[in-house]
């Protein structure tokens, strides 16, 4: 027998988790999507985004959002200069791909034993008053934190592509997602702009490290756990399309909330990676690809 | 001809998102022929070589190479049925030596077995394209029209029916050029049917025995140097745009 | 074309010299290891034999990981996976019908390579990078599978009982570090073999150049699919006698990041083209860290792996042979 109930709750929770999963994904679909570079350590910028909300939460009693708001410009900078070593190791080279991917994992698990080393392996959280309270809505509920996560996500989303459609930097972003050489042409610098954006896409992450903790406890080895989500996100999205982004976040969002609700939580991260191996088998273009 | 060729599309179509790159091309080849390939930038020469060795898969028509029906066919098997090519930006193994390079085609694409054998014959080519001197050099230390050789010994190495030369001439001076041609008809006398592509007209009109001329994605002339050049419709796609 | 051919006094010729230049270092490499074995026996302690067994699998994996990766270019994150993949094998196995452990091993070379069949022939059509995100995915997975499989032991983990002696080999430690050993030399002979084999050539090429091998005749599918398969199932082999090693297994040790950062730092740190690299890797790393895990602890230990592996992608992207090279080619 189908509770109606129960659905109605875990696909409520699912468009919820997938307005965060949004915010989670749309650095990668900047990243990798638009630039070409593969940055699987994104989950771990994600971590280090949680642990400045932790930190600064607990020891000062800045607001989690906040706190990693403010550290988005340090972060955007910090990602310009990342990709500026990334281009002169690798990139320039055409080396990115084996040496460019072990460099991102190297990143990734530096980042990850850091944490560790730091913050140990309890899980952390935060406080605001957010957290605790929800809205019932008949038999639905919507917790706070996952409806700050939605509207933080899908404001992430938006102002990016506003930033894409309104702003030079911004088209040009498009433009060298769509060619590197075009950009040349009319006298852009694609490396420049590259750099912009991957600022930009790190920047991302750290918002979306805050929204994680608001949303559950964390401990440094859970951000393996996004791998999957984020670039099962960017292609079903059909890598650089951040309309496609904000679907398959909701897509994935569901899925992974039925599988919860109805096989249990242990199988949640096995969800993004179903989806992720049978668009790569079936539709490598995504859901709004050509 | 077409009961006799060795290469023929009919009708092969290719289509990138809403731009029609190829719409509809008919192609003969003989064998032992000689035929250039010409049209401005953006003609789709380049799109349909790639459809005819398989790099692209084609939205519609068919290939066929000596009889067999290669439309569907994985690029690595047109090239052991004897179709090589030749690519416009020469693409060397970097990470092998030159002999090296020549090796894996006599290997895989001639399906020759026996190393010491693949061994002499890679040297065979290297002289044959006048590369034996540089046979245990990397390919980062070749000069430009070192670079073509190489690609055109490649191909060879594959021992082909068919060799269709993407652009071999391409930034190389005069004399480099008539090096590369006579290469060419080398091979040709060696019983190789060749498809040049090529922007110097001057090696064209030497070269081929019949001109094929692509405009947009369509074939606007075929025949013989001399009528193809004085073809209306050619002089206006090529002095007039 | 006809070319006339060498004549066939010189080929045959050709080919002795070949072949004895081809048996040398593996002569050399086995009086090595000879020798270290008798090193060992002579001290002769438990601890001795386990860190020696944990050495060799590094060696192992490691060589593994570079048939696919050093030699194609096809960046694996999933080492992990394919070593539980066996190591799970082996605890199945154990609960059922209690094979000895070289009739198990196989069993987990198969189960492993098989898995590396399915991902790959699902993702290797694709660009190379779409592979490695299915593989980074693909460690989450199975070890999701495997926390939700209570008969394996779940999350909680399985215990398994290690014989304290075994017949002809004296203390089971002792055995385990044998058997490690011989599957440590067969994964170098393959590797090498591999390397020189048309197989390893086909896979050079289309590393460097995909369309350009494809339309050299060299059918890069097959390989790489043969090339993943063949990697996976010598990891999955390696992994077949951990559940002895450890006497405890729970998915946090199997799918432990240790052996996804090894499998892939020893490679690139001693370089990827040529099979000498993983194993002067493997020994090098393994070593210090058997040694360091003493005075440091293990994530400070893995952290100073993680930082080795960048330095050297970014300043020696060849590894120590590549830097070796470079200091003989200064001197020639």
């Amino acid at each position: 027998m189908l509770n109606w109930d129960l659905l109605s709750n875990a696909l409520v929770s699912g468009v919820l988790l997938g307005g965060f999963y949004c915010a989670v994904a749309v650095g990668i679909t900047i990243a990798f999507g638009m630039l070409d570079i593969v940055n699987i350590a994104h989950p771990a910028f994600i971590m280090i985004g949680a642990f400045i909300a932790y930190f600064f939460n607990t020891s000062y009693g800045v607001d989690p959002l906040l706190a990693c708001v403010i550290a988005a410009p340090f972060a955007y900078i910090g990602g310009r200069l990342m990709y500026r070593l990334y281009y002169l190791a690798f990139e320039r080279h055409g080396e990115e791909s084996l040496q460019g991917l072990a460099f991102f994992f190297g990143l990734l698990f530096i980042i990850e034993v850091g944490l560790l080393l730091i913050f140990g392996v309890d899980y952390r959280f935060v406080e605001a008053r957010y957290i605790g309270p929800g809205i019932e809505i008949g038999f639905v509920s919507i917790p706070w934190r996952m409806l700050i996560g939605l509207i933080v996500g899908l404001a992430m989303v938006g102002g990016v592509a506003l930033f894409n459609a309104k702003t030079f930097t911004g088209r040009a972003i498009l433009a060298v997602s769509q060619d590197p050489g075009a950009l040349r042409l009319v006298g852009g610098d694609p490396v420049h702009v590259k750099e912009i954006a991957f600022g930009i896409s790190i920047a991302t992450a750290i918002i979306a490290g805050a929204l994680l903790i608001i949303i559950q406890p964390v401990e440094p080895s859970i951000g393996r756990d996004f791998i999957g989500r984020v670039f099962a996100i960017c292609v079903l999205g059909g890598m650089t399309s951040l309309p496609g982004t904000v679907i398959a976040a909701m897509l994935l969002g569901i899925a992974e909330a039925l599988t919860t609700t109805y096989l249990g939580p242990s199988w949640a991260p096995a969800v993004s990676f179903g989806i992720l191996l049978l668009t790569l088998g079936v539709r490598p273009s995504g859901i709004l690809g050509r | 001809m077409s009961g006799a060729s060795v290469l023929s599309s009919r009708g092969v179509v290719k289509r990138f998102g809403g731009f029609t790159a190829l719409s509809g091309i008919d192609f003969d080849l003989g064998p032992n022929e000689r035929v250039g390939l010409i049209g401005p930038n953006g003609s789709g020469k380049s799109t349909f070589v790639n459809c005819l060795t398989g790099a692209l898969p084609c939205d519609a028509g068919k290939i066929d190479f000596g009889g067999t029906d290669i439309t569907d066919m994985a690029a690595w098997r047109r090239a052991r049925l004897g179709l090589a090519r030749s690519f416009q930006i020469p693409r060397p193994f970097r990470g092998l030596t030159v002999r090296r390079n020549i090796e894996v085609p006599l290997a895989f694409a001639a399906g020759l077995s026996d190393q010491a054998q693949i061994e002499a014959e890679a040297e065979e080519v290297l002289v044959r394209v006048g590369l034996a001197a540089k046979s245990r050099k990397a390919p980062r230390s070749l000069s430009q029209v070192e670079l073509r050789k190489l690609e055109l010994g490649r191909a060879l190495a594959a021992r082909p029916k068919v060799l269709i030369a993407d652009e071999a001439m391409a930034g190389l001076s005069d004399s480099e050029v008539d090096e590369i041609l006579v290469l060419l008809m080398q091979l040709n006398d060696s019983g190789i049917a060749i498809v040049l592509i090529e922007h110097i007209m001057r090696a064209v009109v030497r070269f081929s025995q019949r001109v094929i001329v692509l405009v947009a994605g369509a074939k606007i002339a075929e025949g013989t140097s001399q009528d193809v050049m004085s073809h209306p419709e050619v002089v206006r796609a090529y002095l007039g745009q | 074309m006809t070319l006339p051919h060498a004549s066939d006094s010189a080929v045959g010729e050709k080919r002795a010299r070949l072949r004895a230049r081809a048996l040398l270092p593996l002569a050399g490499m086995a009086i090595v290891l000879a020798l270290v074995f008798f090193a060992l026996d002579w001290v002769g302690t438990d601890y001795a034999y386990l860190a020696a067994y944990t050495v060799l699998q590094y060696v192992v994996l490691a060589t593994a990981w570079n048939i696919l990766g050093g030699y194609a270019g096809y960046v694996n994150f999933a080492s992990a996976a394919f070593f539980a993949v066996g190591v799970y094998t082996s605890v199945i196995v154990y609960k059922t019908v209690k094979l000895p452990l070289i009739a198990t091993m196989p069993l987990a070379a198969v189960a492993a390579g098989l898995l590396g069949l399915g991902v790959g022939y699902l993702t290797l059509r694709l660009r190379g990078t779409f592979f490695s995100i299915a593989t980074l995915a693909l460690s989450v997975v199975m070890s999701t599978l495997v926390v939700n499989w209570a008969y394996v032991g779940g999350s909680r983990g399985v215990y398994v009982l290690r014989p304290q002696t075994i017949d002809f080999f004296g203390p089971y430690t002792r055995y385990l570090c044998i058997v490690m050993l011989i599957m440590a030399i067969i994964s170098i002979v393959i590797a090498r073999a591999v390397e020189r084999s048309w197989f390893g050539r086909g896979l050079a090429a289309l590393k460097d150049d995909e369309i350009a091998a494809e339309c050299a005749g060299v059918p890069s599918l097959r390989l790489k699919l043969a090339a993943t398969a063949l990697s996976g199932a010598l990891m999955g082999a390696a992994g077949a006698p951990f559940p002895f090693f450890v006497t405890y297994v729970d998915p946090a040790t199997a799918f432990g990041l240790s052996i996804a950062v090894n499998t892939i730092a020893m490679p690139l740190i001693g370089g990827t083209s040529t099979w000498i690299g993983p194993v002067i890797g493997a020994v090098l790393l393994g070593s210090l860290q058997q040694i360091a895990t003493v005075t440091i602890s293990s994530a400070l230990n893995l952290l100073i792996v993680g930082v080795l592996m960048v330095i050297f992608i970014t300043l020696a992207p060849n590894g120590i042979v590549g830097l070796v090279q470079k200091i003989r080619e200064r001197r020639a």
